[in-house]
């Protein structure tokens, strides 16, 4: 599932017409981004050095003139369409703590489908402890996708929003970088683009929707926006589908139903039921569309919280104490 | 006898009107010299945003965690600092203190001087600056930002006409004794005085009309001043944030801006009287009042000072407990308890006895509490954001951890630089002082004075008949 995932990408592709040529007049092709410009020789038609190899739809690979090929772009759903979201849905999304062994599948996966830099962690997994005497836990964090959003409250442009099927997402065309969202969201949920961000191939290729979060741009904030382009092919977010321990369900509240990575659905109104679900931090009154369900009967090693990760840093006194030394 | 007196009163306004009229008549060399370093510094500022402009708000020191630090800091010091204006003129003006006439003019400038920058710190801030009309494209009313830009902008419009009114008749009179009509400069200084004063010739329509609309202004502009800062509060207390989710904001803020802006009136006031030798208008008595509003604002300040730390003090809710740990015997430790004793407790006690408002311990009193309510903006903004609910785990170094780096400095410090500036070019330009108003206020003293001697001299009249009579 994962890999299919990661190749069936259809941002990590470039579609691309077939406009000219004999050979396959008129044919879709698709010109991937693997393609090597200037190695290959041009048996087609022969008439410029610049080919470019292409797969069929069906399949065949050829060694086409560049010339005959016109990019066409294609954004996946209108701003309208990605701003009122999918019909008829009311996503939701339920985390097992029980089962979480934080081996950060999620979090990867989810950075390979966004083209997301190491240190940003749209879905991020803590290790938590709430008390000396209390047991450690993994705690994989997206975005809550509030129904009560602290962070679409404070947007004055609207560029951050809530939409009908209940995911929160960003227009980073309309964004003006205030940054107000990230001091209103009391998750630590959204990142902001403090420097040119660096596009990967597919990424720059692909025209922009608030829907997949990419082309990133300068000056403006991003982060986790339940893959609604997945959702949309009816397909499971990155993070849910590459869970290893399926941890992760994601679902629709509107059926009553969420399915894990292996594709095992179940009634969610039940399985919230029987486990005592919650949702983090009730108390600030954001209705989150996470639920957890507690960490009990935990199948897997818990963190040694005394142990750090790579890179890892905790804000002690004295590196506080450094910054106020400066004043 | 009264004649003689009225003679003297006109010599005493002309002496006023000259001393008010000297500065703009010719440059120091120690004024261009202090010209040339601010715009210096306001130049090296410019060039350091461009080149936050061309490569992100990344150049700063700001990272996920702490998304706002001097720059909003300094925006929240500005917008405080230009309370100022609006207190020492419109309240006192509305509460008829007549000492208030030679402070007004500085007062109502340092105001629109300080929300100039103030609002343009925001925009520096902004990570697409380009995008800014989209806030009048796509505004939202809900947002405290929208509040915000709302009322600064009307405060702006404000506080603009309400230094300008003044102004006018002043206008006229720079217009009319203007002595170099010859230069290039010269005629642009008539040209410019000549259209700001509108045709002003002080006929009684026209002083009826500006007395009028500046009645109606003293009393519009309060509650807009107080708007303001209460809004400039709410982009903080909306939030869920621990310390900064304080039904207290509103209030708090509006105390400390007053507080602070009031203490800069006084370093403006020394600062004028001493550079352009206005020794005589601007009298110890002016220190001594001032030092008592200051003290009665910094009374203010303390007591929602206590309420802002003492309630969740109390209580040590988790998050909440963990950033005020930091404040009290962490890492802030040391800033905080200086700025408590130094810009609360302190300024209390001195400005409390009689020696301390007299001009210089009031002066160094009030710098400290300026540059300290600087600082305290920072405590309120920073520690906050170093405390979200989450826990700060495995993250780069920079993230977890602040402190404003030379291109946040350099902006910032270019602001300020414009702020002196503006000042010191517009008291090349015009009157420091509202001449027509310390003018009016001699008159009122004169009239005074002979009402005085001529009901003394009915008095004594009445006495000796009375006199004749029994007699």
């Amino acid at each position: 599932m994962k890999s299919n995932n990661n190749t069936s990408r259809k941002n990590f592709l470039r579609l691309s017409l077939l406009t000219g040529g004999g050979l396959i007049a008129g044919a879709g092709v698709i010109k991937t981004v693997l393609s090597d410009k200037n190695t290959v020789e041009a048996p087609v038609c022969g008439l410029s050095a610049a080919n470019t190899t292409v797969i069929t739809t069906g399949g065949k690979v050829f060694k086409v003139d560049e010339k005959h090929l016109t990019e066409i772009k294609v954004a996946p759903v209108s701003n309208a369409e990605a701003r009122k979201g999918i019909p008829n849905k009311k996503f939701v999304m339920v985390i097992d703590l029980a089962k979480c062994d934080g081996c950060k599948k999620c979090t990867e996966a989810c950075q390979a489908m966004h083209f997301t830099e190491p240190q940003r962690e749209w879905i991020k997994v803590f290790k938590m402890k709430e008390a000396k005497e209390t047991a450690p836990y993994y705690f994989p964090k997206p975005c809550f996708h509030c129904d009560n959003p602290p962070c679409t409250k404070v947007c004055p442009v609207n560029a951050t929003f809530k939409r009908e099927d209940g995911i929160v997402l960003i227009d980073n065309e309309r964004c003006i970088g205030c940054r107000m969202c990230m001091v209103a969201c009391p998750y630590s949920t959204r990142f902001f683009n403090w420097s040119h961000p660096e596009l990967s191939y597919a990424s720059q290729h692909t025209v922009y929707s608030p829907e997949q979060s990419f082309p990133r741009r300068m000056g403006t904030v991003e982060k986790c926006d339940f893959c609604p382009d997945m959702l949309r092919q009816g397909k499971m977010p990155a993070c849910v589908a590459s869970c290893p321990m399926d941890v992760i369900y994601m679902g629709d509240q509107n059926e009553d139903a969420v399915t894990n990575g292996s594709g095992v659905t179940v009634k969610l109104s039940q399985l919230l039921e029987d486990n005592a679900a919650y949702r983090h931090l009730e108390e600030l009154g954001t209705d989150p569309r996470v639920y957890y369900l507690p960490p009990k009967n935990r199948k897997y090693p818990t963190p040694n919280m005394n142990e750090r990760g790579k890179g890892e840093i905790e804000r002690t006194v004295k590196s506080a104490k450094a910054d106020v030394m400066k004043m | 006898m009264i004649d003689s007196e009225t003679q003297e009163l006109d010599q005493e306004i002309e002496t006023l009107r000259e001393d008010c009229l000297r500065p703009t008549r010719h440059w120091s060399a120690v004024t261009i010299i202090w010209v040339i370093f601010l715009m210096l510094v306001a130049a090296w500022g410019f060039g350091v945003y461009i080149y936050q402009l061309r490569n992100g708000l990344g150049v700063t020191a700001m990272r996920n965690y702490v998304s706002w630090g001097l720059y909003i800091s300094t925006f929240v010091f500005f917008i405080g600092i230009s309370h100022s204006g609006t207190l020492v003129s419109a309240i006192l003006r509305i509460t008829k203190q007549e000492w208030r006439r030679p402070i007004t003019r500085s007062a109502e400038l340092l105001t629109f001087v300080s929300l100039c920058f103030g609002g343009i710190m925001p925009i520096i801030d902004l990570g697409r600056p380009d995008r800014i009309l989209n806030l009048v494209m796509f505004g939202r009313i809900q947002s405290p930002l929208i509040w915000d830009i709302i009322c600064i902008l009307t405060y702006f419009t404000g506080s603009t006409v309400f230094l300008f009114l003044p102004m006018i008749p002043d206008l006229a009179l720079c217009r009319d004794r203007l002595t170099d009509t010859k230069s290039l400069f010269g005629k642009f200084k008539k040209w410019l005085y000549t259209t700001m004063a509108m045709g002003w010739h002080g006929s009684a329509q026209q002083w009826h009309t500006l007395e009028k609309c500046m009645k109606v202004m003293t009393i519009i502009i309060i509650p807009i001043a107080v708007s303001v800062h209460t809004v400039v509060s709410y982009i903080f207390a909306m939030t869920l944030r621990a310390g900064w989710d304080s039904t207290v904001f509103g209030p708090y803020f509006v105390a400390g801006a007053l507080y602070s802006g009031s203490a800069g009136v006084i370093l403006g006031m020394a600062a004028f009287r001493k550079f352009y030798h206005l020794e005589k208008y601007i009298t110890p008595r002016h220190f001594n009042l001032m030092g008592q509003i200051v003290l009665a604002l910094t009374l203010i300040y303390a007591y929602l000072n206590l309420n802002e730390y003492w309630i969740p003090a109390y209580k040590m809710a988790s998050t909440e407990g963990a950033l005020l740990g930091d404040l009290f015997w962490g890492p802030y430790s040391r800033v905080f308890w200086t700025l408590q004793f130094g810009t609360v407790l302190l300024p209390i006690v001195v400005m409390a006895t009689p020696i301390g408002r007299r001009i210089l311990p009031l002066s160094i009193t009030c710098i400290v509490i300026v540059i300290g309510a600087w600082i305290k903006r920072y405590i309120i903004v920073v520690p906050t954001l170093l405390h979200p609910f989450m826990p700060i785990q495995e993250v780069p170094a920079d993230w977890a951890t602040y402190f404003p780096n030379w291109v946040e400095w350099s902006v910032t410090m270019a602001c300020l630089a414009g702020i002196f500036l503006v000042i010191t070019l517009f008291a090349k330009m015009f009157p420091m002082m509202a001449v027509w108003e310390v003018a009016e206020g001699m008159e009122l003293n004169h009239d005074k004075k002979i009402a005085y001697a001529q009901r003394k001299k009915r008095e004594e009249a009445l006495l000796e008949t009375e006199k004749v009579v029994i007699g």
